[in-house]
């Protein structure tokens, strides 16, 4: 699983990528953080479950991503691994975080929502998977 | 932006001829400077809005205007009911009615020089900032949706303020037509602990002195003379309005192909104003823009607070309060006609001009106070609406300077505390729970917020009328 944050005029992009679906949507969110904070200062020792269903892929990945904005926001959560499974368009996924400390954290930006701009998730002939889109901040 | 697509229609005002898909062409105000530097994706979003159904008139850009999602930042685009028209949840963003409002002091310069760095931990103290702040008031289901309805007014019958603050903002602090059963139980529970927050990213509260004054009349009728120090606090609907645009969004790209509506980009998905869904989002957004109104009233309260404990006996009156991620239901004529219709406004402000029947008496001779809010250590302004600008763009202009780089770039080019270090040697405090979040707000990451503000003031949409120079930022 691979991730990294992209440049955007206002905002900022979150791109994941890896051998399958799940590894790229994994990585999406582990730049979502990454465009909030350092990932290596968030622990690891909560768990919360997630899961969403969608028609298509892409409006599965803005659904992941929006999953986790919710849970970070009402339980003021940073979240740094993530083990998700994707199967017919339905995604289950366990992320593993701890609460803000803004002392320790330093969170630059709240992430608002996951938009429709640069989104995309595609598989390339090599059969890697990418998943991206630009998060508003 | 290639200068070669647009018709030159006077020094700040351009013209993209209606092509392809576009049902009435696109108008961008702004200098010859301001255009070139536009990304030509803004051409693009502005073409795309101009192909919406029930456009009237034109889509308009204005001098900040840059990419954004769907909508460009800095678009205006109304829409007429009876013409198929629709309410696009991307032409308002997920930041419902971000706005900025600006108080008076009654203090000047000299009078907190000595105690800013006092004032600056005061407002720090008292000011939740950032990510995972939360706010003292934390509202049960009933308080909620009263605060969905009613706005700044619920905000004022709940001991956070005056009726006399109700006066100076938009819609006296409470649009009508929110419904707050339209609102998600996601969206009320992001809100339930973050009223009277700032949150993060351009949000701030600042402590500005007026430096400079353009426009003696308005100057006057605003209350603000040289050396006078004010209070400006930027920041919106927070996690509710951030999750109302979510859910609408998603909503609407799906509904849209069996409304008819075929989308050019998705993040401009939108629903005919005629339908449920659009009535639905309506009844949404606008508790959205109470939510905002409301925020802005208890930060008010707390910045009352604040200079009372530095300053006793000190008032912060209000200036004005404008929102600038609308959609508002206005009147306006065109062709001669007189049309009831749904202005949108993405990082643009309503700019109303003198004799407008929703300005209040105080400003009805100079029109509508327009309060720009430029990036952190540079100059903020005052402008007031133009006579005529409502046959310009609805009654509209800019709403700041807009991001000239990336959060990256600023990041890699600045560290957060020799930036705070700088702008302290300059006499700007600057209190931030985030240093990174400093760098990536430096102010040389946006653009030149004097030249939008001359394009706006010549263009004919908002005049110049006083300079702000900033002397404490609370950052979110």
């Amino acid at each position: 699983m691979r991730w990294e944050t992209f440049a955007h005029e206002a905002d900022v992009g979150v791109r994941g990528s890896g051998a399958t679906l799940a590894e790229a949507f994994a990585g999406a969110a582990m730049a979502m953080t990454a465009a909030i904070c350092d990932p290596q200062k968030v622990g690891a020792g909560e768990t919360v479950n997630i899961e969403c269903a969608a028609p298509d892929d892409e409006l599965l990945l803005l659904d992941w991503l929006n999953a986790l904005v919710y849970e970070m926001a009402t339980r003021r959560m940073l979240f740094s691994r993530f083990d998700v499974r994707i199967a017919d368009h339905r995604l289950q996924a366990t992320a593993w975080g701890e609460a803000v400390d803004v002392a320790r954290h330093e969170p630059a930006a709240e992430v608002k929502g996951a938009t429709f701009c640069e989104l995309a998730v595609r598989q390339s002939p090599d059969g890697t998977w990418m998943a991206q889109c630009i998060v508003d901040v | 932006m290639d200068l070669k697509q647009l018709q030159q229609r006077g020094d700040y005002e351009w013209l993209l001829p209606a092509t392809g898909r576009m049902r009435v062409p696109g108008v961008i105000f702004a200098s010859r400077d301001l255009v070139a530097a536009m990304d030509e994706k803004v051409r693009e979003q502005i073409a795309n809005v101009a192909s919406l159904p029930g456009i009237v008139s034109a889509a308009y850009a204005m001098p900040d205007a840059h990419w954004g999602y769907g909508f460009p930042i800095g678009g205006v685009a109304a829409f007429d009911a009876d013409d198929g028209g629709v309410v696009s949840a991307g032409g308002v963003g997920f930041d419902i009615s971000c706005g900025v409002r600006t108080l008076h002091t009654g203090l000047k310069l000299a009078d907190i020089e000595r105690d800013k760095r006092r004032l600056a931990d005061a407002l720090f103290a008292r000011i939740p900032a950032g990510v995972g702040s939360t706010g003292s008031i934390h509202l049960g289901a009933a308080e909620m949706n009263a605060m969905l309805k009613g706005g700044a007014r619920w905000a004022v019958h709940e001991g956070y303020g005056s009726d006399a603050d109700l006066a100076h903002i938009e819609e006296h602090g409470c649009v009508a037509g929110a419904d707050p059963a339209t609102v998600s139980d996601q969206a009320k529970k992001r809100q339930r602990d973050e009223m009277g927050t700032l949150g993060s990213g351009n949000h701030y509260l600042e402590v500005q002195v007026v430096s400079e004054l353009f426009d003696a009349a308005a100057a006057a009728a605003y209350g603000l003379t040289p050396g006078d120090v004010v209070v400006s606090i930027h920041c919106g609907s927070r996690g509710l309005g951030h999750q109302i645009g979510t859910d609408y969004l998603r909503e609407m790209v799906v509904a849209a192909p069996a409304a008819g509506i075929s989308l050019p980009d998705r993040e401009l998905a939108c629903a005919p104003l005629k339908s449920a869904l659009g009535q639905r989002y309506l009844g949404a957004m606008r508790a959205g823009i109470n939510c905002a109104l409301a925020n802005r009233q208890i930060l008010t309260h707390l910045a009352r607070g604040a200079f009372a404990a530095v300053f006793p006996g000190v008032k912060l009156p209000l200036l004005y309060d404008v929102s600038h991620n609308t959609c508002k239901e206005e009147t306006h004529r065109v062709d001669g006609k007189t049309r009831r219709l749904f202005v949108h406004r993405k990082g643009a402000t309503r700019a109303f001009g003198p004799g407008h029947a929703e300005l209040p008496p105080e400003y009805a001779a100079v029109g509508q106070p327009v309060l720009i809010g430029g990036s952190m250590g540079t100059s903020s302004w005052i402008l007031a609406g133009s006579a005529g600008t409502e046959e310009r763009a609805f009654g509209s202009a800019c709403h700041g300077a807009g991001r000239a780089m990336s959060r990256h770039e600023a990041m890699r080019r600045w560290q957060g505390r020799a930036l705070v270090d700088e702008l302290a040697s300059r006499g700007i405090l600057i209190r931030s729970p985030s240093l990174r979040g400093v760098a990536e707000e430096a102010p040389l990451a946006y653009k030149d917020v004097g030249a939008v503000v001359d394009s706006s003031d010549r263009a004919g949409l908002a005049g110049k009328v006083a300079r702000l120079t900033p002397l404490v930022c609370i950052k979110g």
